[in-house]
């Protein structure tokens, strides 16, 4: 399999990671090599193999819905880049 | 007392709660011996002042019940603090002061520890020699322009170093034990479920566990006797009753049953490692356990399976990082520039791989492909543990493939990079806890560490194995100063 810069452009927007063409070379070049390595997997038949989505082979605990902390605004806020009084600020999004 | 630093946690205990040494003149001189350690480059933050004060106050009125008595400490810089700047590494978060603390590192200070600083690592916890960091390289202090292993990287060099009498990492694939093989330290990551991941900067949120590094392994059970509790605010935390480690600690492990896998024999494996492991084994018998020939047949597909598990999970991890709700922003034209320009200059190179990666095979049309397949295979690789666990109470392999390298060594090679791994990754896949220890060296006078890997739960088996063998190994660590201005 090979990771051409049309595929690197595809995931660099679905990872809202803007590549410039130098930066998505390398990256294909970079890509391609652990993709390579990854392809082992294939020497394997899985067909019947239930996938393992968690080691911990307990159910998820239910708790009760109670609020537990409260007031948190501010320091929610706190580490925002740019914010205006009880909101987080963003550039426009609509016209 | 003139050398403080070199004592062991569980001496410096001792010695505060005897009243032989106050929590002042211990922590003077950690800070003391960190401040003329720049060149190491282990700490991101330094937050000795306050340190100071704490140790000053703790000594006016001194719990001596406690299981750290005022006892300062470093940690990795990827646990949230309380007021205290959290990098994880990374530029994108290098302003950020959390609001909350980890739970495990509330536990610590919880005993009586005194937070000196954070500690290097290598960005979002993503590589293995701690030169990813947006902070720069760490010295290892077993010699200059070594890398001290990574994700801990500076954790590992602290310890080595005697910045701190002991410390915390996370490990994802490798994080604590390879860092501590590295440096000549000891190294425990323990089973998934066993520490708390609430308030740990998350990587790859199936195989993340903290866990403690520590100069010998009777501190590192005392540490991890602290740390390890059940917590309601991580929802995959397991409530199973655990020892107390330290006090349960034990050098009779005769008949135990331990694993050799011929798996880990791998193509090209140094001279030098091979024999590290048969002189193991030597140990493992003199001590009297029994040594049994096993097999992990899947243990070639493990890294493949880690590096699709792993970068997938990060990738939706990592997705909270925007420039809205904080850490660094770049500003762009719209939303969506803005977005892509701060996650571009916010992120260095190998973190933008694993997410482009962990992208990839979650997107659409390759998920079965790669994300669905990686699961099963991952299902393979814990059935090889459960088979091999109904004949052995635990398992012996190397902790590394080599000694340390030069820094800059790996750093274009992204795949030779990943293959340090190849031994403790197989541990974090299966949910299962492992210990590396210092256990020889290399002909370059490097440190070289081995591996016990356990059964789900089973910390205190690991720890009193690695106790009786750190006994016969009598290793001593090789470390002059070099960096003392």
């Amino acid at each position: 399999m090979s990771i051409d810069l049309k595929t690197i452009k595809h995931i660099s927007k679905l990872s809202r990671i803007s590549v410039d063409e130098k930066k998505a070379e390398k990256l294909a070049g970079d890509l391609n090599s652990i993709f390579d390595f990854i392809e082992k997997l294939n020497e394997l038949k899985t067909d019947n193999v239930e996938p393992l989505t968690s080691v911990a082979e307990t159910t998820l605990k239910l708790r009760s819905d109670e609020v537990k902390s409260k007031n948190l605004r501010d320091q929610v806020i706190k580490n925002s880049p740019k914010e205006n009084e009880d909101y987080f600020v963003v550039p426009k999004v609509i016209e | 007392m003139s050398d403080i630093t070199k004592q062991s946690l569980s001496e410096l205990v001792e010695n505060i709660k005897s009243k032989k040494l106050s929590s002042s003149e211990v922590t003077k001189a950690f800070v003391e011996r960190s401040e003329k350690s720049k060149e190491l480059n282990a700490y991101i933050t330094e937050d000795y002042a306050n340190a100071l004060n704490k140790a000053k106050k703790f000594d006016e009125k001194p719990n001596l019940d406690l299981k750290l008595p005022g006892i300062p400490m470093a940690v990795k810089d990827l646990f949230c603090t309380r007021d205290l700047r959290t990098t994880a590494g990374s530029k994108i978060l290098n302003n950020f002061v959390p609001t909350y603390e980890s739970t495990v590192t509330q536990n610590i200070w919880n005993e009586g520890a005194i937070l000196m600083g954070k500690l290097n690592c290598d960005e979002f916890a993503m590589g293995s020699s701690n030169e990813t960091s947006f902070f720069g390289n760490v010295q290892n202090p077993i010699d200059k322009n070594l890398v001290p292993g990574g994700s801990s990287g500076g954790s590992s060099s602290a310890v080595a170093a005697q910045l701190t009498p002991i410390t915390i990492g996370t490990d994802t694939g490798g994080s604590i034990r390879q860092p501590a093989s590295f440096t000549g330290t000891v190294g425990l990551k323990p089973t998934y479920g066993s520490c708390s991941r609430y308030g740990i900067v998350a990587f790859a949120s199936s195989l993340d566990q903290a866990g403690p590094m520590a100069q010998n392994v009777k501190d590192c059970a005392l540490l991890q006797e602290v740390i390890s509790t059940y917590d309601e605010k991580d929802s995959t935390s397991i409530d199973f009753k655990r020892n107390e480690y330290s006090k349960e600690l034990t050098k009779d492990i005769k008949g135990k049953k331990i694993g050799i896998p011929k798996e880990y024999r791998v193509d090209g494996m140094p001279k030098e490692i091979e024999d590290l492991w048969k002189k193991g084994i030597e140990y493992a018998k003199d001590c009297g356990a029994e040594i049994i020939d096993i097999s992990l047949p899947h243990t070639n597909y493990a890294l493949p399976t880690y590096y699709i598990v792993a970068p997938a999970e990060a990738s939706s991890n990592l997705a909270r990082y925007d420039g809205v709700k904080y850490g660094f922003r770049a500003e762009g034209e719209n939303l969506i520039d803005m977005y892509e320009k701060t996650r571009s200059e916010g992120f260095g190179a190998e973190v933008q791989r694993r997410i482009m990666i962990g992208t990839y095979v979650l997107s659409s049309g390759y998920y079965d492909a790669y994300y669905l397949k990686a699961q099963k295979v991952r299902k393979l690789i814990k059935n090889d543990f459960d088979d091999a666990y109904k004949k052995v109470d635990a398992i012996l392999t190397p902790s590394t493939p080599s000694s340390a390298f030069k820094i800059g060594e790996k750093t274009n090679d992204p795949v030779s990079m990943y293959l340090n791994d190849i031994f403790t990754v197989p541990v974090n896949l299966a949910g299962l806890p492992g210990i590396s220890i210092p256990a020889g060296h290399d002909a370059k006078g490097y440190p070289l560490g081995l591996q016990i890997i356990g059964k789900a739960f089973d910390e205190q088996n690991i720890l009193n194995i690695a106790y009786a063998m750190e006994e016969k190994i009598n290793f001593k660590n090789n470390i002059t100063d070099w960096w003392i201005k």
